[in-house]
């Protein structure tokens, strides 16, 4: 094979040849060999699509996702958004891609502060910190997550019920309907703060863009944190001020057999997190000592040597390097955990997949319940695929 | 005059640097928050300890009679019911296999250990391993199928437990590397169709979870194939895994390709090589050696992967387990099943993790000064 025309060394390749219809020649070999190949996956393709076709005419199953209108008929326990019954299999299906998504992203947020805490204390002085962590990570490892969402399904239904739920701190409740959290009562209020809150966020990432570009320019350090403070407390404050300041805490109590009020996490979703979050926080932990590793020592010293103070020395000189082996292999962490949670179905959490599984089994179209599941999943994985590749080009190291 | 110097007095012997009450210092109580740490994080383990032995040790019932469960009702979880395993462990390690018949599987069992532990000896790594595979795999199919050597026939819907997940391991990872190995050079060829297709087969299977793989597999399949052939299930599941792995295993494969100088490709060139005897003798047996530890871990995690043809019913190790519960006498013990089903697979998956380790020091060696 000779080399691809990347190579510098191939400008100075002989000129082409004319291509001769010979056996011996190695372009007439490639195109056979790919007609072969191409020839073959297209026969088995459409051998496969004809009789897919022929046993749906047969078994009189409708094709189409014309479904999707129609009643769904299927009851779902939690949802994001109102939902019942009487609502269309779309619907249906957008509440089990919500809740996916619900999973996915508390538990992204979650398994990367454990795993980081545990990666770093996988490297600690303290060798009864090291030795505990390091057992957490070989063993949860090496267990099925599958098998410990089960384990964990297995120990929330065993607690006690509303009655004698365990009752850690003032307004907390673990019992076997799931963890009850006190929380607040939302109003329009709330929603603008937040709103008011991540507008905040943009302004003070651009402002912070700017005020660097300029000291660049001029060498003048200029302090961020005035406006930070301005952007990300004062303005969602004032929002919240505006609408009235509306504050009810919203504490939940036992009332009859069961609570009322609060924030709960239903068994289902609790199990799954807990272990989605374990399990991934195990393999994080890994990759984060790895990454803190991999910076040689001399780069820290030499950060000491001018002068810098501890935080400055890990802010501007470890963890920029140290991300740069972190960020793909966590990239495919978080692709695991969105591709996890569809484990959920095992435990009886109505994730995407779930509902999908039970609409394909009411309407008996198969193709179209797989195909929605795996369109969900590709989307998924390519949108954090993408961002997390252009965080990685942002932090990649700049070369001539 | 006296010139003579003066020796400087003996600066005093550094504060204990060996033995154990250094150590203690250095390593748990190198100062005050760490002392602390220390001190918390002892209490906790002793407590826990304690706890657990108390519940799993102590107040467990070990056996009751006749599936009367009433003895481990009585703990109100005070207690561990190891009676559920004692009355349910030939189920959770067999399945429904018949019972007068459990020993072949537990020699197939015994067999696939072997096979894993010939295969992870390196002066073992020769041609005639292939052999050996062929000779192993074939003498378990006999074993669990029988219907000659005067063993009685068993169906494979019978099958069950701990032998379909080491059956969907070993398959799966016989077929699902050479598979990989083609893909992976597909993924590099210069040839626009089949790198294309190769890219198309890996992005696809890996952007999507293995369940929908294997939904797919336990409904779909029977739509694809013309009217009247019927594949069982098992078989389904087992291609499902095997296109699942052959993608994850393509990536790491191709990954010691890429690692490869590239020297070694022009060499063979130079030599003028075939593009197969290139391959086969110059680039393989320098990439593989190189992604050996990658490929074991990849292994670990797909054996664990295993566990997730639950979900379409198939009756491995855990869905042995959690079925085995399901009996009303025995429901609510899941945390004591699940933790000895978890044990046997930590077994297999820290033996292989362990091994993983030592075989990327040992192969490393050269590279440490």
């Amino acid at each position: 094979m000779s080399q691809t025309s990347i190579d510098p060394r191939s400008l100075r390749a002989p000129p082409k040849r004319p291509i001769k219809l010979s056996w011996s020649d190695e372009r007439v070999r490639g195109i056979f060999w790919q007609v072969v190949v191409v020839g073959i996956v297209v026969s088995m393709v459409w051998w496969l699509w004809s009789n897919t076709v022929h046993n749906l005419e047969v078994r009189r199953i409708a094709t189409g996702f014309g479904f999707l209108g129609r009643e769904a008929g299927l009851p779902i326990a939690e949802s994001l958004i109102d939902y019942n019954p009487t609502n269309s299999y779309l619907r249906a299906l957008m509440v089990g891609l919500l809740n996916t998504l619900k999973v996915a992203v508390v538990g992204i947020i979650l398994a990367t502060v454990f795993g980081t805490l545990i990666g770093i204390a996988r490297l600690s002085k303290n060798w009864v910190l090291r030795t505990l962590s390091a057992t957490y990570v070989e063993v949860i490892r090496d267990l099925p997550l599958l098998l410990q969402l089960l384990f964990w399904y297995a120990i929330l239904q065993g607690l006690p019920g509303p009655r004698q739920a365990l009752h850690p701190a003032e307004g907390v409740f673990l019992s076997n309907r799931g963890l009850k959290l006190p929380w607040i009562q939302w109003e329009g209020a709330h929603s603008l703060a937040l709103v008011a809150f991540l507008l905040g966020l943009v302004a003070t990432i651009m402002y912070r863009r700017q005020a660097l570009a300029k000291q660049i320019a001029d060498g003048v350090p200029r302090a961020v944190w005035p406006v930070a403070l301005v952007c990300l407390v004062a303005l969602p404050l004032a929002a919240w001020a505006a609408l009235g300041a509306p504050f009810t805490p919203d504490i939940p109590a036992l009332r009859g057999f069961n609570f009322q009020g609060g924030l709960t996490l239903s068994p289902e979703y609790f199990a799954l997190l807990a272990g989605l979050v374990m399990y991934t926080a195990g393999f994080i932990a890994e990759i984060v000592r790895a990454g803190i590793q991999a910076v040689p020592n001399g780069q820290r010293e030499a950060a000491q040597a001018l002068g810098l103070r501890p935080g400055a020395v890990l802010r501007l000189v470890v963890l920029p390097q140290a991300l740069r082996v972190i960020v793909p292999p966590m990239t495919s962490q978080y692709l695991n955990i969105t591709k996890n949670s569809s484990l959920a179905v095992a435990i009886g959490y109505q994730d995407i997949v779930s509902i999908a599984n039970t609409t394909l089994n009411q309407t008996g179209q198969a193709i179209e319940g797989i195909a929605i599941i795996m369109l969900v999943y590709l989307t998924i994985s390519l949108s954090i695929s993408g961002f997390m590749n252009w965080y990685n080009a942002r932090i990649a190291l700049v070369e001539r | 005059m006296s010139d003579a110097a003066i020796p400087t007095p003996a600066r005093p012997a550094p504060i204990t640097l060996v033995g154990p009450i250094a150590w203690v210092r250095n390593n748990l109580f190198s100062g005050w928050i760490s002392g602390l740490i220390s001190l918390v994080l002892l209490f906790l383990i002793v407590k826990w300890a304690l706890g657990f032995i108390e519940w799993g040790v102590i107040n467990a019932v070990w056996s009751v009679p006749n599936n009367q469960t009433q003895a481990c009702r009585d703990l109100r979880g005070t207690g561990a019911c190891w009676a559920v395993i004692t009355e349910k462990h030939r189920f959770i390690l067999f399945g429904t296999y018949p019972y007068e018949e459990q020993w072949r599987a537990f020699l197939s069992i015994l067999i696939f250990s072997g096979l894993f532990i010939v295969s992870a000896m390196r002066s073992f790594w020769r041609k005639e391993l292939a052999l050996v595979w062929i000779g192993a795999l074939t003498a378990i199919g006999v074993l669990m199928w029988g219907g000659v050597l005067g063993l009685n026939y068993v169906p494979q819907e019978r099958w069950g437990g701990l032998v379909i997940t080491l059956i969907l391991a070993t398959f799966g990872l016989a077929f699902a590397f050479p598979l990989s190995i083609l893909v992976a050079l597909g993924r590099r060829s210069r040839l626009p169709a089949i790198k294309a297709l190769c890219v198309i087969y890996v992005e696809l299977i890996r952007g999507v979870p293995l369940i929908s793989l294997l939904f797919m597999a336990s409904v779909m399949f029977p739509l694809f194939l013309p009217e009247g052939m019927n594949i069982d299930k098992l078989l389904r599941a087992q291609i499902a895994i095997i296109l699942f792995a052959g993608a994850y295993l393509a990536e790491v494969v191709r990954g010691g390709l890429q690692t490869l100088p590239r020297g070694q490709y022009e060499a063979a060139d130079a030599l003028g090589l075939s593009y197969w005897k290139k391959t086969g003798f110059i680039v393989l047996p320098q990439a593989l050696r190189l992604v050996i530890p990658p490929l074991v871990n990849t292994f670990i995690g797909f054996f664990k992967d295993t566990s997730l043809v639950l979900i379409i019913g198939i009756f491995d190790l855990l869905t042995a387990g959690k079925t085995a519960i399901i009996e009303p006498a025995w429901q609510g013990f899941g945390i004591e099943v699940y933790l000895t089903v978890g044990f046997i697979y930590f077994c297999f998956c820290f033996a292989m993790s362990r091994y993983s380790q030592n075989l990327e020091a040992e192969l490393n060696r050269h590279r440490v000064r």
